[in-house]
């Protein structure tokens, strides 16, 4: 049924550039999940190479401003001209043609939203600057992760709006093609209600929710046909589409996948060509299965053990399933940036952004007060800077899950980390939640606003087994880098008995594990994370303050947590900080 | 799912011309799959503006500002002062600007009704309105440039994932929207002018959360979920398919339907201030909310008001508690006091309570 001697992956990325440079706006882009190298240099020079060379082609820099990005008054050029000049973003000016975004990984959830917009409703709309225009931006946007850890990925409002999501290993181009022909062939392909039924089979066979991937596989087809100079859609395309744009978002391993052996033997050509057939006929049911089966090729390897683990993980977590439903969410407002308001408070000034915004009125306030001072700055001029380490916490709960901190003792911590989590709340804080059993730690639920997911994660959190309490730390300390990396200020709290048994390297025998673990905390220490030890031990021991110790944090003896206490403790852990002081209580 | 629509140039043809005035065609409203309780909310919210507009959660591609975007379409033209920059109602003298107050005499026009984007990434100079920054270097003129709020004025203001709205702007929609009127102060000079307008956010609840402030100014909240069932999501693809394949086309073809819903809101508003509520529906709406612990007397008014509009949007002269069962979700499920820790959606909430209160 799949294609004998089929394409490889390095083929079919080949073949992904052709077809974004065929319909770069119908299929919005890519992800291009790759280290920085002649792979990906190559990638982009087939893409270039193939889009008519008058198309714009403009790199978006990490942490662009909206004035970049968007547009705005160009300041310079309207004190020179006398008149408001218009400066356009870098989205209006790729209209036609492609959008780089570097490190897209990175890309703050409020910049993803406004490309989002743009790219929704194929133009910008600009209300800057006492600027009102709407400007064309219809683009392809390809989005360079350069992410290595399976949660720093590109985000997903982003993800969702991009055909193609690439892995890219290697490269390998196929026979030159004519795209300028292609482009104008596109309009005059059609494709069937069989191949539009399949494909929305076959998208829902894989767990695939939302709907803007059949549409991609529908366009993804006929760019392909374009490309190949015909105006019919063959199974070929449609394969091709199904490996490019459904496998990847594939959350889950088709229930019925032995498409092997069809009761008839399929009749190749023929059933392409009556597409006149209004509903799901055998046409239909052939093309999925075909589909289904070259999806399932395209499955990179490995891929259905880490979903059927995945899948586990959703299960336990009683959440509904979502492909990239794990990005970072938003702080609010771009954690760099000017605001109007008072210079109070220690608030401090953008000296720049607030001279820009007096410079138009100079003339205006000049006739008025002759005799005034040479600039004249207002009150309503005034920008204040906002600052990123204001914008929020994120709260990692660790959570020692072993058979000596016994689930009864969790269940007995419930009540206070339920007084946490509705701080947290109250706070707009962000959890995390780690927890370490058996052999080792796992991050259950990374970074999320929501709270409801947090509590089932605890909820549902399996229990037993030994205590590897260093690799509880080593999984704690790597999630506060990645917090602090996305500008966010992680908190810990950490729930445990303290009864570490295994080490670093597995080996069971407490000397050992509670060296390994002093030396993790002495490293979250070196952190500067502000630090919560509670203690869920019945008889607290010296080692659980030896450990708060080391790793300065806060130590608190649960049966002593009573809510004021606790609540107390975690303000004081917070307002400390980096230069938080070993305290133990 | 994305907008797509197709920028078309009105007048222009393929061979070179240059493009005129671009006129995007947008999805029709009638032809949204699906989606019941987003579109009612939204027909709600066109038949009585009083609710106080509508959010919308959930998932992507599900068509969220493909449908608030559709409704603008849809929406059939009002009544406006001819020139006058908030569009004032003729129709209501006491509510006129300044400017149409002053005039001597005042044409009446018939426009569109508004539906305004505010765009993140929007500045405020520009969503209040500030001075027109042309005439002040060309000619040192101080002239009131109106901003977004003012072109907003008698419509609807959408705001396309609300939750990543900046803090500063949020602010300023809550203290214009408890007000109704915008006021800016620049240069020395002072405006002030009516901004009553119909409040739409949509965002997806994964990339933050509202803050409750502004949650508590929607008058109805609903979500919306990815279809399942695949003849449903099959139809969905093909629509938006034949849409973006030829958009005109696929317009025209729904016209009738959309003239249809015109009628159906316009008929509405002429039978609302004649919908009766009868004293079993307060009692019925005053329990569930005691039952439901919502703050305040938003909830029950709203619930009322909703239910009104529900009865005139369906023909009917009384509101029975069928048209309470039908809009309690969307009414009152983001007014329940916040429990963080609740597993329960609060949509599920609602209809526990709705069971043991007014048992169908």
């Amino acid at each position: 049924m799949t294609e004998q001697a089929g394409p490889t992956p390095a083929q079919d990325a080949a073949r992904a550039a052709l077809l974004l440079a065929v319909d770069p706006t119908g299929l919005g882009g890519a992800v291009l999940r790759a280290a920085p190298g002649p792979v990906r240099d190559a990638w982009l020079a087939l893409l270039r190479n193939a889009l008519p060379p008058h198309l714009p082609w403009r790199r978006l820099p990490l942490g662009v401003p909206d004035s970049r990005l968007l547009g705005g008054l160009d300041l310079a050029a309207t004190l020179a001209a006398g008149r408001p000049v218009a400066e356009r973003g870098v989205l209006a000016e790729a209209d036609g043609g492609v959008v780089i975004a570097a490190m897209a990984e990175r890309i703050e959830s409020a910049t993803a939203a406004r490309i989002a917009a743009v790219m929704d409703t194929g133009a910008v709309a600009v209300q800057r600057d006492g600027l009102s225009a709407r400007l064309p931006a219809r683009f392809g946007l390809v989005a360079l992760d350069e992410g290595l850890a399976p949660e720093e990925e590109a985000p997903a409002a982003l993800r969702a709006r991009l055909a193609f999501h690439l892995d890219l290993t290697a490269i390998e181009p196929t026979a030159s093609a004519a795209v300028q022909d292609a482009r104008a062939l596109l309009p005059a392909v059609a494709t069937d209600d069989a191949l539009a039924e399949a494909v929305c089979a076959t998208a829902a066979a894989f767990g695939i929710e939302d709907l803007r991937a059949p549409l991609f596989a529908l366009r993804a087809a006929r760019a392909a046909a374009a490309l190949a100079g015909r105006t019919q859609v063959t199974k070929e395309d449609a394969g091709l589409a199904a490996r490019l744009v459904l496998a990847p978002r594939a959350t889950t391993a088709p229930m019925d996948h032995q498409p092997e052996q069809p009761p008839e033997p399929p009749p190749p050509e023929e059933q392409q060509n009556s597409k006149d057939q209004p509903d799901r006929g055998p046409d239909s049911k052939e093309l999925q299965e075909m589909l289904v089966a070259a999806t399932q090729a395209a499955l990179p390897a490995g891929l259905l053990e880490a979903l059927q683990l995945r899948e586990a993980a959703r299960k336990r977590n009683g959440a509904e399933g979502k492909a990239g439903a794990r990005r970072d969410a938003a702080q609010r407002g771009r954690p760099i940036g000017t605001r109007p308001g008072a210079l109070r408070d220690g608030a401090r000034l953008a000296l720049v952004e607030t001279l820009r915004n007096a410079a138009p009125w100079q003339a205006l306030r000049r006739r008025e007060r002759p005799r005034g001072p040479p600039i004249q700055v207002r009150r309503e001029d005034i920008r204040l800077r906002r600052f990123r380490h204001k914008a929020g916490t994120t709260a990692i709960f660790v959570v020692d899950a072993s058979g000596s901190a016994a689930l009864h003792r969790l269940a007995e911590a419930k009540g206070a980390v339920e007084m946490l989590l509705a701080d947290c709340y109250v706070r707009r804080d962000q959890v995390a939640v780690v927890a370490f059993r058996g052999k080792g730690a796992e991050v259950l639920l990374p970074p999320t606003p929501s709270l409801v997911r947090a509590k089932r994660s605890l909820a549902g959190l399996p229990g037993g087994g030994p205590t590897p309490l260093a690799a509880g730390l080593d999984a704690a300390a790597a999630l506060v880098a990645e917090t602090a990396r996305r500008g966010r200020t992680p908190l810990l709290v950490l729930l445990t008995d303290g009864r570490a048994n295994i080490s670093r390297d597995g080996t069971a025998g407490r000397p050992q594990a509670e060296a390994d673990a002093l030396a993790a905390a002495t490293r979250i220490r070196a952190s500067g994370v502000p630090a919560l030890l509670l203690d869920t031990a019945p008889r607290p021991h010296a080692y659980a303050k030896q450990l708060a110790a080391a790793m300065g944090a806060r130590y608190l003896a649960l049966p002593a947590a009573d809510a004021a206490r606790l609540s107390g403790a975690v303000a004081a852990a917070r307002s400390t900080g980096l230069a938080a002081p070993p305290r133990v209580a | 799912m994305d907008e797509g629509g197709e920028v078309v140039a009105a007048g222009g043809t393929k061979r070179g011309k240059p493009p005129v005035v671009p006129v995007r065609l947008v999805f029709p409203f009638s032809a949204i799959v699906g989606q019941d309780e987003m579109k009612l909310a939204l027909l709600i919210a066109a038949v009585d503006p009083a609710i106080g507009g509508v959010l919308v959660f959930g998932d992507r591609g599900t068509g969220k500002s493909t449908t608030v975007r559709a409704l603008a379409a849809l929406l059939p033209p009002m009544r406006a002062v001819a020139g006058c920059a908030f569009a004032c109602d003729p129709g209501k003298p006491a509510a006129l600007c300044e400017a149409c107050r002053a005039a001597a005499r005042r044409v009446a026009l018939s426009v569109p009704v508004p539906v305004v984007d505010l765009p993140l990434g929007a500045t405020e100079d520009r969503v209040t309105g500030a001075l027109d920054i042309e005439r002040a270097l060309a000619d040192g003129v101080k002239a009131f440039e109106p901003g977004l709020l003012a072109r907003a004025h008698r419509g609807f203001l959408y705001i396309d994932e609300v939750n990543l709205l900046e803090d500063h702007l949020v602010d300023l929609l809550l203290d214009v929207a408890a007000s109704g009127e915008n006021v800016v102060e620049r240069e020395g000079i002072s405006v002030r002018h009516p901004a009553r307008f119909v409040l739409i956010g949509s965002g997806n609840p994964e990339e933050g959360e509202l803050r409750p402030q502004l949650t508590d100014r929607f008058g109805l909240a609903v979500e919306v979920r990815t279809p399942k069932d695949l003849p449903t999501r099959i139809e969905v693809v093909k629509r938006r398919d034949a849409f973006e394949r030829d958009p005109r086309r696929f317009v025209a073809a729904w016209a009738k339907e959309e003239a249809a819903t015109r009628r159906r809101i316009l008929a509405a508003r002429r039978l609302l201030p004649r919908v009766e509520v009868p004293e079993a529906a307060l009692e019925a709406s005053a329990k569930l909310c005691l039952a439901l612990g919502t703050d305040g007397l938003r909830g029950e008014l709203t619930l009322m008001r909703t239910a009104r509009a529900l009865a005139a949007l369906e023909g009917d002269r009384v509101v029975t508690l069928a048209h309470l069962r039908r809009i309690a979700a969307p009414a009152l499920r983001h007014r329940l006091r916040r429990d963080p820790l609740d597993e329960a959606v609060a949509g599920t909430r609602v209809e526990r309570a709705l069971a043991e209160v007014l048992p169908a």
